[in-house]
């Protein structure tokens, strides 16, 4: 067993550290910060199939709780697994160096990530796995090679047979009327308890929640930055006619 | 009130200060747009020391709590976030208007004579500037501060003999570390503030002794009314302070633009590594500085040969280090008997075109990945840059200027 394990981690050392980078296709992901449902619905997946593993150390529950409208009672009940108290940062109980030695490298914080990496890189990773028998964990990803992350969730989308069409649009064909590449993955190994458009929109709320926690204060932010403007640009017609005045003897 | 004025005046004199640098500091009626940047770098000095304050209010200088005090910052301190990209747009503000400021000062040659302390005040201040910047940057503790901060203070290696020495000095450990980033935070929020602010107030003692230049380079003290005020001049007081709130709203109205709705700026302002946590054990597969270095960083790179037995690198940090300091002997380079740019000859109008887009050009130059076309791109306009300086003095003196106007114009 022993042997094992420690095969299965000098297997992975190529991904340890491996940053993504390089020019991978994505699918493009606009976030939509106001979209409360799927901010709340990518809240649940996130602690569900998530959370096990990444921390979102730098952010509070209660703060989540607040600009995702969810009842603070509700959000304790349904939505923190741990003894932590609302008021908390959300950590995790999963010790790093015991997680280096599973997965190659511990799974980084994802408090920043959308931000870090982008949310059409996230949409596109979350959507890129697919069937590797060559890699310790059996799954690969086309955004991220060589990943050290198992394909978690394998349960809702299945497992691809083959690399899943990620940055390809979906098209149709003038003469059949066929739809191609409607599906990330034209075929699969595994069947998962969701479609391929179900899984897709599961994943554009998960990626909508960690752009969310990325930048929590961004609809705030452009809420308040309308007002500064026309406070700026009032200001500038009172500066204009009083600078005018003036120089009226200015010859 | 008026009692209360004189009290103090008779024991400090404000009323004089008052009309020295305001009410009575004649300044020439013809000023144009690019003389807005030097009160809107004011502005932004005093925008970065008061966020700088109260960011330092929640701010932890240490390796292990730096960056999850900025994420506090952004996430728990009322305010906070706003108070942070209100500190990072003005980082690169400051430089956007000191840039103006300085390409301003070439256009209409405000560092001619009698003029050449304020320049060189004001070339020093840049420096410090460049200074801050460099040690603010390394503060919040991101991947791309440690690894920018590692590659800057290496760059002290490329000198002989003592140069291993002096970036061990510097960064006070084998590598940049927590005793690094507390020694960047002391000079950052306390020494050279005050530096800062001391040049500052030179710059400006020195501008008012011998009175401003304008678009014409024209000096106003030549014509005299009968009660020895500049025919051309105007008090600085009320006249171009009601000027420049107009160019703090049209400023204010594009900085807040960056801070309300694109702080990152695409990546330039704050850049994507820095969301990920200082890792000494993971180089970035690329590394760029902020974008108000990049032009130099260009012409370090640039720099690929070694010469008499010493590293391409030395030469490089000679050629950016060079490519500064040759801006402070500006006012001994020009020989023309003209200041403003309006009446110099083609020669030099050319020059300063091709000088000002090389500038810009290596600064994209320094942000993007080298490749052996761009480099050799960053060479010719390395050259291209010292030969606006070194050819100054001949070419202001060959060309044909034209006449000045007695009085100034629009």
């Amino acid at each position: 067993m022993r042997k094992l394990i420690f095969g299965l981690v000098f297997a992975m050392l190529p991904a340890i550290g491996l940053a993504a980078g390089g020019a991978v296709p994505l699918d493009h992901m606009e976030p939509d910060h106001t979209n409360k449902e799927s901010l709340q619905r990518g809240a649940a997946m996130f602690t569900n199939y998530c959370m096990g593993c990444h921390s979102m150390k730098y952010a509070r529950y209660k703060r989540v709780a607040q600009d995702l409208g969810i009842p603070e009672d509700l959000y304790e009940e349904n939505l923190i697994f741990t003894s932590a108290k609302i008021g908390e940062l959300m950590k995790i109980s999963m010790n790093k160096d015991m997680a280096a030695g599973w997965f190659g490298a511990p799974p980084p914080d994802l408090t920043l990530e959308a931000r870090l990496r982008g949310e059409s890189w996230v949409y596109s990773y979350l959507r890129g796995f697919y069937k590797d028998e060559s890699r310790p964990l059996g799954v690969n990803n086309v955004v991220f090679p060589k990943v050290g992350m198992p394909h978690v969730l394998v349960g809702l989308q299945g497992l691809c047979a083959v690399e899943p069409n990620i940055g390809v649009h979906a098209s149709v064909e003038p003469l059949s009327g066929n739809v191609n590449n409607a599906d990330v993955c034209p075929e699969y190994a595994l069947e998962g308890s969701m479609d391929g458009q179900e899984f897709d929109q599961a994943m554009w709320d998960l990626t909508n929640f960690l752009s969310y926690m990325a930048d929590p204060v961004k609809v705030e932010r452009e809420r308040l930055g309308i007002f500064v403007l026309i406070f700026v640009a009032i200001f500038f017609v009172v500066a204009y006619l009083l600078n005018r005045e003036y120089w009226k003897d200015v010859h | 009130m008026q009692k209360l004025i004189n009290w103090v005046d008779d024991r400090l004199p404000i009323v004089d200060a008052w009309n020295k640098h305001l009410a009575k500091y004649y300044a020439p009626k013809n000023f144009n747009m690019w003389y807005f940047f030097g009160s809107l770098a004011m502005l932004v000095l005093v925008n970065q020391l008061l966020t700088g304050i109260w960011l330092t209010m929640s701010y932890n200088p240490s390796a292990e709590g730096a960056f999850a005090s900025v994420e506090y910052i952004m996430r728990d301190v009322e305010w906070g976030w706003l108070l942070r990209y209100l500190h990072s747009t003005g980082a690169s503000a400051f430089f956007i208007v000191v840039y103006l400021h300085m390409f301003r000062g070439l256009m209409y040659g405000s560092y001619q004579k009698p003029r050449e302390l304020i320049w060189i005040f004001g070339m020093l201040i840049y420096l410090v500037l460049m200074a801050e910047a460099f040690m603010g940057y390394l503060l919040p503790w991101g991947q791309m501060s440690y690894w920018g901060a590692q590659v800057i203070v290496n760059l002290f290696g490329a000198i002989p003999v003592i140069g291993e020495d002096l970036s061990l000095w510097i960064r006070g450990d084998y590598l940049i570390s927590g005793i690094t980033l507390n020694r960047f935070f002391a000079l950052h929020v306390v020494a050279l503030p005050i530096v800062l602010l001391g040049l500052v107030v030179l710059h400006i003692l020195a501008l008012h002794e011998v009175g401003s230049n304008n678009p014409d380079g024209i000096d106003i003290k030549k014509n005299k009314d009968e009660n020895g005020i500049p025919k051309d001049g105007i008090p600085f007081h009320p006249y171009y302070s009601v000027h420049d709130l107009v160019g703090v709203a049209v400023f204010f109205f594009i900085f807040f633009i960056v801070v309300f709705f694109f702080p990152e700026m695409g990546g330039l302002f704050l850049e994507k590594p820095n969301f990920q946590p200082a890792n000494p054990l993971q180089t970035p597969a690329h590394i760029a500085p902020v974008w108000y270095f990049t032009p130099f960083y260009a012409m370090l790179r640039a720099v690929t040969v070694d010469l008499f037995g010493l590293p391409a690198k030395f030469w490089g940090v000679v050629v950016m280090g060079g490519a500064i300091a040759i801006l402070f002997v500006l006012p001994w380079l020009d020989r023309s008997p003209v200041r403003s740019i309006r009446y110099k000859g083609w020669l030099s109008k050319i020059a300063l075109a091709i000088f000002a887009v090389s500038f810009v050009i290596l600064g994209y130059l320094g942000l993007v990945p080298a490749t052996p076309g761009r480099t050799t791109v960053a060479q010719i306009l390395t050259a291209l840059y010292f030969l606006y300086f070194i050819l100054m003095p001949f070419y202001t003196r060959m060309e044909k200027t034209k006449p000045v106007p007695e009085r100034v114009t629009g």
